[in-house]
Protein backbone atom coordinates (compact mmCIF):
# COMPACT_ATOMS: atom_id res chain seq x y z
CA UNK A 1 0.00 0.00 0.00
CA UNK A 2 1.37 3.38 -1.00
CA UNK A 3 1.49 5.80 1.92
CA UNK A 4 1.02 9.53 1.54
CA UNK A 5 4.46 11.12 1.21
CA UNK A 6 5.91 14.51 2.07
CA UNK A 7 9.29 15.76 0.91
CA UNK A 8 11.24 18.48 2.68
CA UNK A 9 14.56 20.20 2.04
CA UNK A 10 17.03 20.26 4.89
CA UNK A 11 19.61 22.80 3.70
CA UNK A 12 21.94 22.32 6.67
CA UNK A 13 22.45 20.35 9.85
CA UNK A 14 20.45 22.86 11.87
CA UNK A 15 17.42 22.05 9.70
CA UNK A 16 17.89 18.34 10.41
CA UNK A 17 18.09 19.05 14.13
CA UNK A 18 14.88 21.14 13.94
CA UNK A 19 13.02 18.36 12.16
CA UNK A 20 14.27 15.78 14.68
CA UNK A 21 13.19 18.00 17.58
CA UNK A 22 9.77 18.58 16.04
CA UNK A 23 9.28 14.83 15.68
CA UNK A 24 10.51 14.14 19.19
CA UNK A 25 7.86 16.54 20.46
CA UNK A 26 4.97 14.54 18.99
CA UNK A 27 6.26 10.98 19.25
CA UNK A 28 4.37 8.41 21.37
CA UNK A 29 5.24 5.09 23.00
CA UNK A 30 4.90 2.32 20.46
CA UNK A 31 5.95 4.48 17.49
CA UNK A 32 8.53 3.18 15.05
CA UNK A 33 10.53 5.38 12.69
CA UNK A 34 12.29 3.65 9.80
CA UNK A 35 15.41 5.64 8.85
CA UNK A 36 16.66 4.84 5.38
CA UNK A 37 19.33 6.35 3.17
CA UNK A 38 22.82 5.51 1.97
CA UNK A 39 25.99 5.40 4.05
CA UNK A 40 26.78 8.93 5.13
CA UNK A 41 23.30 10.28 4.40
CA UNK A 42 22.81 11.27 8.02
CA UNK A 43 20.60 8.57 9.53
CA UNK A 44 22.56 8.37 12.77
CA UNK A 45 22.88 12.17 12.91
CA UNK A 46 19.10 12.43 12.68
CA UNK A 47 18.66 9.74 15.34
CA UNK A 48 21.15 11.52 17.60
CA UNK A 49 19.30 14.83 17.31
CA UNK A 50 15.99 13.06 17.93
CA UNK A 51 17.21 11.18 21.02
CA UNK A 52 18.85 14.31 22.43
CA UNK A 53 15.67 16.33 21.88
CA UNK A 54 13.55 13.66 23.55
CA UNK A 55 15.95 13.56 26.51
CA UNK A 56 16.14 17.38 26.58
CA UNK A 57 19.92 16.92 26.79
CA UNK A 58 21.82 18.39 23.85
CA UNK A 59 25.05 16.74 25.01
CA UNK A 60 23.73 13.21 25.57
CA UNK A 61 26.12 10.62 24.16
CA UNK A 62 24.52 8.85 21.23
CA UNK A 63 27.16 6.61 19.68
CA UNK A 64 26.68 4.78 16.41
CA UNK A 65 24.82 1.52 17.04
CA UNK A 66 26.43 -0.21 14.04
CA UNK A 67 28.71 -2.41 16.11
CA UNK A 68 26.24 -3.38 18.84
CA UNK A 69 23.08 -3.46 16.66
CA UNK A 70 21.10 -1.55 19.29
CA UNK A 71 21.52 1.16 21.90
CA UNK A 72 18.80 1.93 24.39
CA UNK A 73 18.08 5.20 26.19
CA UNK A 74 15.95 5.75 29.26
CA UNK A 75 16.75 9.43 29.71
CA UNK A 76 13.75 11.09 28.16
CA UNK A 77 9.99 11.15 28.59
CA UNK A 78 9.81 7.93 26.52
CA UNK A 79 12.47 5.19 26.35
CA UNK A 80 14.19 4.89 22.97
CA UNK A 81 15.48 1.80 21.20
CA UNK A 82 17.94 2.77 18.45
CA UNK A 83 18.58 -0.12 16.10
CA UNK A 84 21.11 -0.33 13.27
CA UNK A 85 20.61 -3.39 11.10
CA UNK A 86 23.60 -2.62 8.85
CA UNK A 87 25.52 -5.70 10.02
CA UNK A 88 22.46 -7.94 10.12
CA UNK A 89 22.26 -10.75 7.61
CA UNK A 90 19.55 -13.12 8.81
CA UNK A 91 16.07 -11.87 9.67
CA UNK A 92 15.95 -14.63 12.31
CA UNK A 93 18.60 -12.69 14.24
CA UNK A 94 16.16 -9.84 14.91
CA UNK A 95 14.85 -11.77 17.89
CA UNK A 96 18.30 -12.03 19.43
CA UNK A 97 18.93 -8.31 19.35
CA UNK A 98 15.54 -7.64 20.95
CA UNK A 99 13.93 -6.21 17.84
CA UNK A 100 10.89 -8.46 18.17
CA UNK A 101 10.36 -7.73 21.89
CA UNK A 102 6.73 -6.52 21.68
CA UNK A 103 6.58 -5.30 25.27
CA UNK A 104 9.67 -3.12 24.90
CA UNK A 105 8.36 -1.91 21.55
CA UNK A 106 5.03 -0.88 23.08
CA UNK A 107 6.73 1.13 25.83
CA UNK A 108 9.37 2.75 23.67
CA UNK A 109 10.01 4.73 20.55
CA UNK A 110 11.91 2.54 18.10
CA UNK A 111 14.32 4.02 15.56
CA UNK A 112 15.52 1.62 12.89
CA UNK A 113 18.44 2.30 10.57
CA UNK A 114 18.72 0.04 7.51
CA UNK A 115 15.07 -1.10 7.94
CA UNK A 116 15.18 -2.92 4.59
CA UNK A 117 17.38 -5.53 6.29
CA UNK A 118 14.41 -6.40 8.56
CA UNK A 119 12.59 -7.57 5.46
CA UNK A 120 8.94 -8.21 6.36
CA UNK A 121 9.49 -7.71 10.09
CA UNK A 122 9.04 -3.92 10.23
CA UNK A 123 5.83 -2.90 12.04
CA UNK A 124 3.09 -1.83 9.64
CA UNK A 125 2.52 1.54 11.27
CA UNK A 126 6.15 2.65 10.96
CA UNK A 127 6.82 6.17 9.76
CA UNK A 128 9.24 6.07 6.84
CA UNK A 129 11.97 8.72 6.83
CA UNK A 130 14.40 8.65 3.92
CA UNK A 131 17.43 10.92 3.78
CA UNK A 132 19.28 11.75 0.57
CA UNK A 133 22.26 13.98 0.08
CA UNK A 134 21.60 17.20 -1.84
CA UNK A 135 24.78 19.25 -2.10
CA UNK A 136 25.77 20.27 1.41
CA UNK A 137 22.25 19.58 2.69
CA UNK A 138 19.73 16.79 2.59
CA UNK A 139 16.29 16.07 1.27
CA UNK A 140 13.98 14.06 3.45
CA UNK A 141 11.00 12.04 2.33
CA UNK A 142 8.41 11.07 4.92
CA UNK A 143 6.09 8.16 4.17
CA UNK A 144 3.25 8.80 6.54
CA UNK A 145 1.03 6.06 7.95
CA UNK A 146 -2.45 6.76 9.37
CA UNK A 147 -1.30 7.13 12.98
CA UNK A 148 1.09 9.92 12.02
CA UNK A 149 -1.04 11.92 9.59
CA UNK A 150 -2.39 14.51 12.04
CA UNK A 151 0.89 14.86 13.88
CA UNK A 152 3.03 15.28 10.81
CA UNK A 153 1.36 18.55 9.86
CA UNK A 154 2.54 20.02 13.16
CA UNK A 155 5.99 18.58 12.58
CA UNK A 156 6.32 20.15 9.14
CA UNK A 157 5.14 23.52 10.40
CA UNK A 158 7.43 23.47 13.40
CA UNK A 159 10.44 22.19 11.47
CA UNK A 160 10.05 24.96 8.90
CA UNK A 161 10.22 27.62 11.63
CA UNK B 1 45.73 -20.24 48.87
CA UNK B 2 48.36 -21.20 46.31
CA UNK B 3 51.76 -19.63 46.67
CA UNK B 4 53.03 -20.12 43.10
CA UNK B 5 51.61 -18.52 40.00
CA UNK B 6 47.87 -18.10 39.79
CA UNK B 7 46.33 -19.80 36.75
CA UNK B 8 43.20 -18.21 35.33
CA UNK B 9 40.94 -19.38 32.52
CA UNK B 10 39.49 -16.47 30.53
CA UNK B 11 36.48 -16.47 28.22
CA UNK B 12 35.63 -13.76 25.68
CA UNK B 13 32.34 -13.71 23.73
CA UNK B 14 31.32 -10.04 23.76
CA UNK B 15 31.28 -9.64 19.99
CA UNK B 16 32.31 -11.72 17.00
CA UNK B 17 35.18 -13.75 18.47
CA UNK B 18 34.71 -16.89 20.51
CA UNK B 19 37.85 -17.14 22.62
CA UNK B 20 39.31 -18.91 25.64
CA UNK B 21 42.79 -18.74 27.15
CA UNK B 22 44.78 -19.70 30.20
CA UNK B 23 47.19 -17.18 31.69
CA UNK B 24 49.61 -17.50 34.60
CA UNK B 25 49.96 -14.53 36.95
CA UNK B 26 53.24 -14.87 38.81
CA UNK B 27 53.67 -13.67 42.34
CA UNK B 28 55.75 -10.68 41.19
CA UNK B 29 52.97 -9.45 38.90
CA UNK B 30 54.45 -10.83 35.69
CA UNK B 31 52.31 -12.86 33.33
CA UNK B 32 52.62 -15.73 30.90
CA UNK B 33 50.14 -16.97 28.33
CA UNK B 34 49.77 -20.75 28.54
CA UNK B 35 47.16 -21.00 25.80
CA UNK B 36 45.22 -18.59 23.62
CA UNK B 37 42.42 -19.83 21.34
CA UNK B 38 40.46 -17.41 19.14
CA UNK B 39 37.77 -18.51 16.75
CA UNK B 40 36.93 -15.52 14.58
CA UNK B 41 34.05 -15.04 12.21
CA UNK B 42 35.95 -12.39 10.28
CA UNK B 43 36.78 -14.67 7.37
CA UNK B 44 33.13 -15.50 7.01
CA UNK B 45 32.21 -11.85 7.31
CA UNK B 46 34.45 -11.02 4.38
CA UNK B 47 32.15 -12.99 2.13
CA UNK B 48 29.26 -10.78 3.16
CA UNK B 49 30.96 -7.40 2.81
CA UNK B 50 31.05 -6.84 6.54
CA UNK B 51 27.66 -8.26 7.35
CA UNK B 52 27.54 -10.82 10.12
CA UNK B 53 26.32 -14.10 8.66
CA UNK B 54 24.90 -15.18 11.95
CA UNK B 55 24.76 -13.15 15.09
CA UNK B 56 27.34 -14.12 17.59
CA UNK B 57 25.34 -15.83 20.34
CA UNK B 58 24.40 -18.94 18.40
CA UNK B 59 27.89 -19.27 17.00
CA UNK B 60 29.33 -18.80 20.49
CA UNK B 61 27.06 -21.51 21.90
CA UNK B 62 28.17 -23.92 19.22
CA UNK B 63 31.88 -23.16 19.55
CA UNK B 64 32.59 -22.22 23.15
CA UNK B 65 32.78 -25.64 24.82
CA UNK B 66 35.30 -26.84 22.26
CA UNK B 67 37.29 -23.60 22.46
CA UNK B 68 37.50 -23.85 26.26
CA UNK B 69 38.48 -27.51 26.08
CA UNK B 70 41.19 -26.66 23.58
CA UNK B 71 42.51 -23.83 25.77
CA UNK B 72 42.79 -26.21 28.72
CA UNK B 73 44.46 -28.93 26.62
CA UNK B 74 46.92 -26.48 25.04
CA UNK B 75 47.83 -25.18 28.49
CA UNK B 76 48.36 -28.76 29.59
CA UNK B 77 46.34 -28.34 32.76
CA UNK B 78 43.23 -29.74 34.39
CA UNK B 79 40.40 -27.94 36.22
CA UNK B 80 42.14 -28.62 39.53
CA UNK B 81 45.14 -26.52 38.44
CA UNK B 82 43.09 -23.35 37.95
CA UNK B 83 42.77 -20.60 40.55
CA UNK B 84 39.85 -18.74 38.97
CA UNK B 85 37.66 -18.49 35.91
CA UNK B 86 37.10 -15.10 34.28
CA UNK B 87 34.66 -14.05 31.58
CA UNK B 88 33.82 -10.83 29.79
CA UNK B 89 30.55 -9.62 31.31
CA UNK B 90 30.26 -6.42 29.25
CA UNK B 91 30.07 -4.18 27.37
CA UNK B 92 28.91 -5.98 24.26
CA UNK B 93 26.06 -7.89 22.71
CA UNK B 94 23.84 -9.33 25.39
CA UNK B 95 23.43 -12.72 23.69
CA UNK B 96 27.14 -13.34 23.39
CA UNK B 97 27.86 -12.02 26.89
CA UNK B 98 25.29 -14.40 28.39
CA UNK B 99 26.85 -17.39 26.65
CA UNK B 100 30.36 -16.64 27.94
CA UNK B 101 29.35 -15.56 31.44
CA UNK B 102 26.99 -18.54 31.91
CA UNK B 103 29.71 -20.93 30.84
CA UNK B 104 32.13 -19.36 33.30
CA UNK B 105 29.53 -19.56 36.07
CA UNK B 106 28.89 -23.22 35.29
CA UNK B 107 32.61 -23.96 35.52
CA UNK B 108 32.90 -21.97 38.76
CA UNK B 109 29.93 -23.82 40.23
CA UNK B 110 31.21 -27.24 39.21
CA UNK B 111 34.78 -26.65 40.37
CA UNK B 112 34.27 -24.30 43.30
CA UNK B 113 36.65 -21.77 41.69
CA UNK B 114 36.10 -18.05 42.15
CA UNK B 115 34.39 -16.22 39.29
CA UNK B 116 35.74 -12.91 38.02
CA UNK B 117 33.42 -10.84 35.82
CA UNK B 118 35.62 -8.75 33.52
CA UNK B 119 34.88 -5.51 31.73
CA UNK B 120 36.02 -5.94 28.12
CA UNK B 121 37.52 -2.45 28.11
CA UNK B 122 39.45 -3.17 31.31
CA UNK B 123 40.85 -6.31 29.68
CA UNK B 124 42.18 -4.19 26.80
CA UNK B 125 43.43 -1.58 29.26
CA UNK B 126 45.47 -4.05 31.35
CA UNK B 127 46.99 -5.95 28.41
CA UNK B 128 50.27 -3.95 28.28
CA UNK B 129 50.99 -5.13 31.83
CA UNK B 130 50.86 -8.69 30.53
CA UNK B 131 52.88 -8.04 27.38
CA UNK B 132 55.29 -5.36 28.56
CA UNK B 133 55.13 -5.43 32.36
CA UNK B 134 54.04 -1.80 32.30
CA UNK B 135 53.58 0.03 35.60
CA UNK B 136 50.60 2.30 36.39
CA UNK B 137 49.70 4.94 35.39
CA UNK B 138 49.70 5.06 31.59
CA UNK B 139 47.68 6.52 28.75
CA UNK B 140 45.73 4.16 26.50
CA UNK B 141 44.22 4.70 23.06
CA UNK B 142 41.73 1.92 22.41
CA UNK B 143 40.52 2.01 18.81
CA UNK B 144 38.53 -0.80 17.26
CA UNK B 145 35.35 -1.41 15.30
CA UNK B 146 33.21 -0.78 18.34
CA UNK B 147 35.30 1.31 20.72
CA UNK B 148 37.26 4.53 20.42
CA UNK B 149 38.49 5.82 23.75
CA UNK B 150 41.42 7.57 25.37
CA UNK B 151 41.84 6.32 28.92
CA UNK B 152 44.11 7.09 31.79
CA UNK B 153 44.84 3.78 33.50
CA UNK B 154 45.66 4.47 37.15
CA UNK B 155 45.35 0.93 38.49
CA UNK B 156 43.16 -2.14 38.50
CA UNK B 157 39.58 -0.86 38.61
CA UNK B 158 40.82 2.74 38.38
CA UNK B 159 40.30 4.45 35.05
CA UNK B 160 39.61 7.92 33.81
CA UNK B 161 38.14 8.43 30.38
CA UNK B 162 39.76 11.41 28.68
CA UNK B 163 37.94 11.07 25.38
CA UNK B 164 35.54 8.98 23.38
CA UNK B 165 33.90 9.11 19.98
CA UNK B 166 30.78 11.21 19.85
CA UNK B 167 29.54 9.24 16.82
CA UNK B 168 31.28 6.48 14.82
CA UNK B 169 34.12 4.30 16.11
CA UNK B 170 37.46 4.51 14.27
CA UNK B 171 37.27 0.97 12.93
CA UNK B 172 33.72 1.60 11.81
CA UNK B 173 34.91 4.67 9.88
CA UNK B 174 37.48 2.52 8.05
CA UNK B 175 34.92 -0.22 7.34
CA UNK B 176 32.32 2.20 6.01
CA UNK B 177 34.84 4.12 3.92
CA UNK B 178 35.93 0.81 2.42
CA UNK B 179 32.32 0.00 1.63
CA UNK B 180 31.79 3.42 0.01
CA UNK B 181 34.87 2.89 -2.15
CA UNK B 182 33.99 -0.68 -3.08
CA UNK B 183 36.95 -2.05 -1.12
CA UNK B 184 36.75 -5.40 0.68
CA UNK B 185 36.03 -6.11 4.35
CA UNK B 186 37.61 -5.75 6.83
CA UNK B 187 38.03 -2.16 5.75
CA UNK B 188 41.11 -1.22 7.79
CA UNK B 189 43.72 -3.24 5.87
CA UNK B 190 41.95 -2.61 2.54
CA UNK B 191 41.93 1.17 3.01
CA UNK B 192 45.54 1.13 4.21
CA UNK B 193 46.67 -0.81 1.12
CA UNK B 194 44.81 1.52 -1.23
CA UNK B 195 46.09 4.56 0.68
CA UNK B 196 49.68 3.40 0.26
CA UNK B 197 49.24 3.70 -3.51
CA UNK B 198 47.29 6.95 -3.47
CA UNK B 199 47.94 10.69 -3.13
CA UNK B 200 46.81 12.03 0.21
CA UNK B 201 46.78 15.63 -1.00
CA UNK B 202 44.33 15.19 -3.86
CA UNK B 203 41.19 15.59 -1.74
CA UNK B 204 41.00 18.02 1.13
CA UNK B 205 38.86 16.18 3.65
CA UNK B 206 37.89 17.66 7.03
CA UNK B 207 40.08 17.01 10.08
CA UNK B 208 37.36 16.33 12.64
CA UNK B 209 37.80 17.97 16.07
CA UNK B 210 41.24 19.32 15.14
CA UNK B 211 42.35 21.81 17.77
CA UNK B 212 39.12 21.48 19.74
CA UNK B 213 39.50 21.29 23.51
CA UNK B 214 39.38 17.86 25.13
CA UNK B 215 40.13 14.52 23.56
CA UNK B 216 36.83 13.41 22.03
CA UNK B 217 36.63 12.01 18.52
CA UNK B 218 34.11 12.51 15.72
CA UNK B 219 34.24 10.52 12.50
CA UNK B 220 30.76 10.64 11.04
CA UNK B 221 31.30 13.86 9.10
CA UNK B 222 34.45 12.48 7.53
CA UNK B 223 32.50 9.49 6.22
CA UNK B 224 29.98 11.86 4.63
CA UNK B 225 32.79 13.94 3.12
CA UNK B 226 34.29 10.80 1.56
CA UNK B 227 30.92 10.00 0.06
CA UNK B 228 30.57 13.48 -1.44
CA UNK B 229 34.04 13.42 -2.99
CA UNK B 230 33.44 9.95 -4.38
CA UNK B 231 30.09 10.92 -5.89
CA UNK B 232 31.50 14.12 -7.39
CA UNK B 233 33.99 12.21 -9.55
CA UNK B 234 32.05 8.96 -10.10
CA UNK B 235 32.62 6.53 -11.74
CA UNK B 236 35.79 5.94 -9.75
CA UNK B 237 38.96 4.57 -11.31
CA UNK B 238 41.31 2.47 -9.18
CA UNK B 239 43.53 5.54 -8.98
CA UNK B 240 40.62 7.64 -7.68
CA UNK B 241 39.85 5.04 -5.01
CA UNK B 242 43.50 5.00 -3.94
CA UNK B 243 43.61 8.80 -3.74
CA UNK B 244 40.39 9.03 -1.70
CA UNK B 245 41.61 6.26 0.62
CA UNK B 246 44.91 8.09 1.08
CA UNK B 247 43.14 11.40 1.73
CA UNK B 248 40.78 9.73 4.21
CA UNK B 249 43.58 8.00 6.07
CA UNK B 250 45.58 11.23 6.26
CA UNK B 251 42.57 13.03 7.74
CA UNK B 252 41.98 10.27 10.31
CA UNK B 253 45.63 10.12 11.29
CA UNK B 254 45.89 13.88 11.72
CA UNK B 255 42.70 13.99 13.75
CA UNK B 256 43.70 11.10 16.02
CA UNK B 257 47.20 12.54 16.51
CA UNK B 258 45.65 15.83 17.61
CA UNK B 259 43.31 14.09 20.06
CA UNK B 260 46.18 12.07 21.52
CA UNK B 261 48.27 15.24 21.91
CA UNK B 262 45.46 16.76 23.96
CA UNK B 263 45.18 13.59 26.06
CA UNK B 264 48.94 13.59 26.70
CA UNK B 265 48.72 17.16 27.93
CA UNK B 266 45.93 16.22 30.32
CA UNK B 267 47.81 13.11 31.44
CA UNK B 268 50.74 15.33 32.42
CA UNK B 269 48.42 17.77 34.22
CA UNK B 270 46.92 14.89 36.19
CA UNK B 271 50.36 13.64 37.21
CA UNK B 272 52.73 11.62 35.04
CA UNK B 273 55.46 9.17 36.08
CA UNK B 274 59.11 9.76 35.16
CA UNK B 275 58.87 7.53 32.09
CA UNK B 276 55.30 7.95 30.84
CA UNK B 277 53.86 5.60 28.23
CA UNK B 278 51.22 5.78 25.53
CA UNK B 279 49.68 2.39 24.72
CA UNK B 280 47.73 1.73 21.54
CA UNK B 281 45.33 -1.18 21.41
CA UNK B 282 42.44 -2.35 19.27
CA UNK B 283 42.39 -3.49 15.66
CA UNK B 284 42.97 0.03 14.36
CA UNK B 285 46.40 -0.03 16.06
CA UNK B 286 47.46 -2.25 13.17
CA UNK B 287 47.36 0.71 10.80
CA UNK B 288 50.95 1.58 9.91
CA UNK B 289 50.33 5.25 9.12
CA UNK B 290 48.53 5.74 12.43
CA UNK B 291 51.29 3.95 14.34
CA UNK B 292 53.95 6.11 12.69
CA UNK B 293 52.08 9.31 13.51
CA UNK B 294 51.49 8.27 17.12
CA UNK B 295 55.13 7.27 17.47
CA UNK B 296 56.03 10.82 16.45
CA UNK B 297 53.47 12.35 18.84
CA UNK B 298 54.75 10.16 21.68
CA UNK B 299 58.40 10.93 20.93
CA UNK B 300 57.74 14.66 20.83
CA UNK B 301 56.14 14.42 24.28
CA UNK B 302 58.83 12.12 25.71
CA UNK B 303 56.35 9.27 26.00
CA UNK B 304 57.20 5.68 25.17
CA UNK B 305 54.86 4.18 22.58
CA UNK B 306 53.79 0.66 23.45
CA UNK B 307 51.83 -1.43 20.99
CA UNK B 308 51.15 -4.95 22.24
CA UNK B 309 51.25 -7.62 19.50
CA UNK B 310 48.20 -7.26 17.29
CA UNK B 311 46.86 -10.63 18.33
CA UNK B 312 46.56 -9.31 21.86
CA UNK B 313 45.29 -5.88 20.74
CA UNK B 314 42.23 -7.29 19.03
CA UNK B 315 39.58 -9.28 20.86
CA UNK B 316 41.06 -12.30 22.62
CA UNK B 317 40.66 -14.23 25.85
CA UNK B 318 44.24 -13.97 27.13
CA UNK B 319 43.50 -10.36 28.04
CA UNK B 320 40.34 -11.46 29.85
CA UNK B 321 42.20 -14.16 31.78
CA UNK B 322 44.90 -11.60 32.61
CA UNK B 323 42.39 -8.98 33.77
CA UNK B 324 40.74 -11.71 35.85
CA UNK B 325 44.09 -12.57 37.42
CA UNK B 326 44.87 -8.91 38.12
CA UNK B 327 41.45 -8.37 39.67
CA UNK B 328 41.81 -11.51 41.76
CA UNK B 329 45.24 -10.36 42.96
CA UNK B 330 43.69 -7.00 43.86
CA UNK B 331 41.03 -8.75 45.92
CA UNK B 332 38.11 -8.64 43.50
CA UNK B 333 35.86 -11.64 42.83
CA UNK B 334 32.23 -11.82 41.84
CA UNK B 335 29.17 -13.79 42.87
CA UNK B 336 27.43 -16.26 40.61
CA UNK B 337 24.53 -13.81 40.43
CA UNK B 338 26.62 -11.25 38.51
CA UNK B 339 24.50 -10.04 35.59
CA UNK B 340 25.91 -9.36 32.13
CA UNK B 341 26.08 -5.63 31.36
CA UNK B 342 25.68 -4.71 27.68
CA UNK B 343 26.51 -1.14 28.69
CA UNK B 344 29.36 -0.83 31.15
CA UNK B 345 31.41 2.37 31.08
CA UNK B 346 34.82 1.78 32.57
CA UNK B 347 34.99 4.92 34.63
CA UNK B 348 31.37 5.09 35.82
CA UNK B 349 32.14 4.53 39.48
CA UNK B 350 34.91 7.02 39.94
CA UNK B 351 33.76 9.72 37.54
CA UNK B 352 30.20 9.62 38.76
CA UNK B 353 28.91 9.28 35.22
CA UNK B 354 25.46 7.83 35.20
CA UNK B 355 23.18 10.02 33.17
CA UNK B 356 25.63 10.35 30.29
CA UNK B 357 26.45 7.38 28.15
CA UNK B 358 23.55 5.02 27.74
CA UNK B 359 24.86 3.13 24.77
CA UNK B 360 25.95 -0.47 24.89
CA UNK B 361 29.39 0.65 23.82
CA UNK B 362 29.58 3.06 26.72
Amino acid sequence: MELPAISLDLPDEAATVRLAAAMAAVVRPGDTIALSGDLGAGKTSFARAFIRALAADPRLEVPSPTFTFVQTYGDGRIPVRHFDLYRLAAVADLEEIGFTDDLAAAESVTLVEWPERADGMMPRGALGLRLDMAGPGRTVRLDVPEAWQKRIAAVVKSAAG
Amino acid sequence: MTTGPRLVLGIETSCDETAAAVVAHDGDGKGRILSDIVLSQTDEHALFGGVVPEIAARAHVEALDRVVERAMTDAGIGWGDLDAVAATAGPGLIGGLLVGLSTAKAIALATGLPLVAVNHLEAHALTPRLTDGLDFPYLLLLASGGHTQLLRVDGVDRYRRYGTTIDDALGEAFDKTAKLLGLPYPGGPAVERAAARGRADRFLLPRPMLGRPGADFSLSGLKTAVRMEAEAIAPLTTGDVDDIAASFQAAVVESVADRVRHAIRRFRDDGAPAAPALVIAGGVAANGALRAALAAVAAAADFRLIAPPLRLCTDNAAMVAWAGAERLAAGFADGLDFAARPRWPLDADIAGIGGGAKGAKA
